[in-house]
């Protein structure tokens, strides 16, 4: 406990040293709240240049309202309830007109109260298992009914799958996606012994026995496929002893929620090449919106190897409707942006138009890919047009009567369309 | 060139309803078309390939299942992607002939999925059942054991009674009866003949028919087959308990590689040190390093890698030493706190220097794969590699503490230091010599890990817990405890996962090691003598 506490109060005095000085007296400030060390900065600190980026870009374009925007990052360094803290030193003390922040559900769920208390706007980026609608805050990422139900309607009906593993991280993302995705699959005729829950500490590196398992799971002369909700740094020895254990593609596919282009790169793919992502963007996919990013990204890193991810596209649209919504508002005020939030339309990267919904949940395609040995997904299904997502899951007991809807004159982020109440409880 | 015109040639004939034909060079229509395909198209069009050219359509095969089959886009003629000796290099399919004068520029990859790859790999082994190789024809009738019909069958039956190889007419053997044993039309004892032979098999396939045989209309056939599922499960169940005890003694000996280091720095010298798990990333980072240099032979790789991660972590072993440990000798809570320091220093190093993401280090191939002794049981190789590698570096360090005048040194100094002193050993330079080999030895375990989990910044802290578990399990400054710790642990943990899951494993063995310590303070096997005190 003591290393713990120490850790905390290292990284604390680290992380205030981070915060980049202000220099401009009248701008429209966005806090960056994405973790630069600890874990999670592998993936969190590409949305923080991110959003960079797209601040540069604004600024070159002439800001926003005649102000230049001026982005103040902070650091919370992969410590949970330093998201809280960091989040109110941004909107107390920075005094900032918009978070783009946050990646693991627990940091979020941290920050959530300090935003609520404060009345504070963010943009939160990544798939998450649904469940929660806050006023102040837009999830840009996926929904599980926009990630999860659709990968596993892929695989019962194209790849014929009649067995699911459906293997997590041990935290909240994984327990609650795959508690959805269960019911779905029972509400589907799938036999419970035909169902394989499993979990896994962070960063489990020793997969022989479960893995193993899968197999003689696999072996029983039924289809089955593994839906892998395995988060970070764990994923790689799990694909590197399924390809050592001779479990090929073909044979028992992976489709996982949380290996995305960023994880790929710098990696050797041989192993995971034919396994699947679910995903509502990917890089290879071709259109001229997509080339531009890409060719902007790549300029800005100075560096041609750099990939896009799906994260990245989340921020780039949850970015550009905040700005068109400022514009739209004529104002930065929290209440009235996020009025002009909702009905905002975007151009996907991939093609189509993102929308913001009522639910501050995004309308986005689904997009189902094949690692390729380049460290890239080929696309190999994706829905017709856009999904809607959906913040309370049709296929949780305690959820299914629940919607959110942030106009007037529910105005409720968990409003019972049976009993026709808002239970106040805001997330 | 030719070659391939010959064949497209006759292939013509063949194919005169494809809509391609009609066009100014239909012979290379089937493979123009294979270059414009969308992916569902592409079946088809292989199954015909295959259908009209047998064998000669192999190398094409192999070369798309492999993923490396491009075409020149300027005149879509198709090209093999080669590596020779670290370069790139792109060969015609089938003359196996340099197409000289091509870059990544120049040419589009034909992508292939998950369906495809499975066509292509039961196509391949119907041509394969021919090969001249009997390892290639064995695994082919494996490989087609899972999709068996009526054409694969006579193609079988046909080639049976010439087999000279043991070991495929075996196999042939068990497709056949596997076959007979399904075939509703056939007299049922002909069938009971053939389930009777199926029960000596193990193969996963065969189970699934005979679980598929549970439904059948006859009983006998029914009771025949569960009686052979019994038996096969039976000798499954003996080979997935061997299963278990390497993956125990594998997880034993990733133990071991970590913590011995830690047992020499920790155990010998009584030094806190949390800086541990980063002499073990600094080593994993060398394996790095070491391949980027030589990205031309990474299967020696390893080799300069060993000896380069130990002086890399041990030089870094003796300058902490040096710098900061030897002025807080005998005050271990300072000691705790400036090498985790220390450790929050290094690995925030390692992310400015290398960035936060994991690094790609390459399985050699040789560290690839499994031995696969039978269907059910296959130990994977770098598995076995690392507990040899394991029980090798414990060997060298008892060899080194015992028989060296380095290690009589070390001795002394840990069981009595100003005795030590006053019979003229140098305490300070053993002091940084034992700091700097622990450290090394820690890098030498980088190296193993590097090969099965991941280069980054955080892998040494998965590893630091564990090593001061089995430390304090096996006994402080006993080396063999850590050996018998190691293991032990290992297995434990592999036995109660299947039943527990992994998270509930781990704080069992935890709980485990709590309770045994407040019997057993000292661990396994205490220090016994004054050396003790």
């Amino acid at each position: 406990m003591k290393i713990k506490m120490l850790t905390s109060a290292i990284l604390l005095s680290g992380a205030t040293l981070m915060t980049l000085p202000s220099w401009a007296a009248d701008t429209i400030k966005v806090g960056v709240l994405h973790s630069l060390s600890g874990t999670m900065a592998i993936s969190e600190t590409t949305l923080k240049d991110t959003v960079l980026m797209m601040v540069e870009e604004q600024n070159k374009k002439g800001g926003l309202l005649g102000k230049q925007l001026e982005a103040i990052v902070v650091d919370p360094a992969s410590n949970w309830p330093l998201f809280a803290e960091k989040g109110r030193e941004l909107l107390t003390q920075e005094k900032v007109d918009v978070i783009f922040g946050s990646w693991t559900s627990v940091s979020r769920k941290s920050v959530l109260p300090v935003l609520e208390e404060l009345n504070g706007l963010m943009f939160y980026p990544v798939q998450y298992e649904g469940e929660e609608s806050s006023k102040n805050v837009f999830y840009t990422g996926a929904a599980p009914n926009q990630q999860a139900i659709p990968a596993v309607d892929y695989l019962m009906n194209d790849l014929d799958v009649e067995r699911f593993v459906l293997a997590g991280t041990d935290y909240v993302y994984p327990r609650t996606t795959n508690k959805i995705l269960e019911a779905y699959l029972k509400a589907k005729g799938v036999a419970a012994k035909d169902i394989m829950i499993n979990y896994t500490p962070f960063g489990h590196s020793d997969w022989q026995s479960i893995v193993s398992d899968i197999k003689k799971f696999g072996g029983e002369g039924k289809k089955t496929a593994v839906v892998s909700t395995i988060n970070g740094d764990a994923n790689i020895p799990f694909y590197k002893e399924l390809g050592n254990q001779g479990i090929s593609s073909e044979d028992i596919p992976v489709v996982a929620f949380s290996v995305g282009e960023e994880e790929l790169s710098g990696l050797d793919t041989k192993p995971l090449v034919g396994h699947l992502a679910a995903w509502n963007y990917f890089q290879s996919v071709e259109s001229d919106a997509n080339d531009e990013f890409i060719a902007k990204w790549k300029a800005f890193t100075k560096d041609s190897n750099r990939v896009t991810n799906d994260p990245m596209e989340a921020t780039y649209i949850g970015f550009k409707m905040w700005a068109n919504a400022v514009t739209d508002a004529g104002t930065t005020d929290v209440d009235a942006v996020e009025q002009a939030m909702i009905g905002q339309e975007t151009p996907n990267l991939t093609g189509g138009i993102a929308v913001m919904n009522k639910n501050h949940h995004l309308s986005k395609p689904v997009l189902i890919g094949e690692i390729q040995d380049d460290g890239q997904f080929e696309v190999v299904w994706e829905t017709d047009g856009v999904v809607a997502g959906d913040a309370w899951s049709d296929f949780l007991p305690g959820s299914k009567d629940l919607i959110s809807d942030w106009t007037a004159p529910i105005k409720c982020g968990n409003y019972n369309t049976k009993t026709k109440t808002c239970s106040g409880q805001v997330y | 060139m030719r070659h391939l015109i010959a064949l497209c040639c006759c292939l013509f004939g063949l194919l005169s309803f494809s809509v391609y034909a009609a066009e100014s060079s239909p012979q290379d229509s089937l493979l123009t078309e294979l270059v414009g395909a969308k992916l569902k198209n592409m079946t088809p069009i292989l199954e015909k390939l295959a259908n009209t050219q047998g064998e000669a359509i192999l190398p094409l095969f192999r070369i798309l299942l492999g993923g490396d089959l491009y075409y020149i886009k300027a005149d879509k003629s198709l090209v093999g992607q080669f590596d020779e000796q670290g370069n790139t290099v792109y060969k015609d399919v089938f003359s196996q002939v340099v197409v000289p004068n091509l870059s990544k520029k120049d040419v589009k990859k034909i992508r292939v999925n998950n369906t495809l790859r499975g066509y292509l790999r039961n196509a391949i082994a119907q041509i394969q059942l021919t090969a001249k190789s009997p390892e290639l024809r064995q695994s082919a009738v494996r490989e087609l054991l899972s999709k068996l019909d009526k054409d694969t069958i006579n193609l079988i039956e046909a080639l049976y009674p010439n087999e000279a190889n043991k070991k495929v007419k075996e196999a042939m053997g068990l497709a056949l009866s596997m076959y007979a044993a399904t075939s509703i039309d056939l007299v049922p004892s002909n069938r009971l003949v053939a389930i009777e032979r199926l029960s000596t098999s193990l193969e996963g396939d065969v189970r699934n028919t005979l679980t598929k045989l549970m439904k059948d209309e006859n009983p006998a056939i029914v009771k025949a087959a569960s009686e052979a599922l019994e038996n096969i499960a039976q000798r499954a169940n003996r080979f997935a308990f061997i299963d278990q005890l390497f993956f125990g003694l594998s997880l034993g000996s990733v133990l071991l590689l970590a913590s011995i280091g830690l047992a020499i720095t920790f155990g010998v010298m009584g030094v806190i040190n949390m800086a541990h798990g980063e002499m073990i990333m600094l080593g994993a980072y060398t394996t790095y390093v070491v391949q980027l240099i030589m990205p031309n032979y990474i299967d020696y790789s390893i080799w300069v890698a060993i000896p380069a991660a130990f002086l890399v972590s041990g030089l870094m072993g003796v300058l902490i030493e040096r710098l900061v440990i030897r002025h807080l000798h005998g005050r271990p809570l300072e000691t705790l706190l400036a090498t985790f320091g220390i450790s929050l220093i290094l690995q925030q190093l390692v992310r400015t220097i290398f960035s936060p993401l994991n690094r790609q280090v390459s399985t050699p191939s040789w560290m690839s794969g499994s031995w696969e002794i039978n269907p059910v049981l296959s130990l994977t190789l770098n598995r076995l590699y690392i507990l040899a590698f394991a029980l090798l570096v414990f060997i060298a360090l008892v060899i080194i503490l015992k028989k060296t005048s380095l290690g009589l040194n070390v001795r002394a100094v840990s069981q009595n230091r100003s005795m030590a002193k006053a019979m003229g050993v140098k305490t300070n330079w053993v002091d940084a010599m034992t700091f700097g080999l622990g450290s090394g030895i820690a890098g030498i375990a980088g190296v193993a890990l590097s090969q099965l989990t991941n280069v980054g910044p955080n892998l040494g802290q998965a590893y630091i817990i564990d090593s001061f578990m089995v430390v304090v399990f096996g006994g402080v400054g006993n080396l063999l405890g850590t050996l018998v710790a190691a293991f032990s642990l290992g297995i434990a943990t592999k036995f109660l996962e299947p039943t527990t899951g992994a998270v509930l494993a781990a704080i069992i063995v935890l709980v485990f090691i709590i309770l045994f310590i407040q019997k057993r303070p000292k661990g396994l096997f205490p220090q016994k003598g004054r050396a003790a005190e």
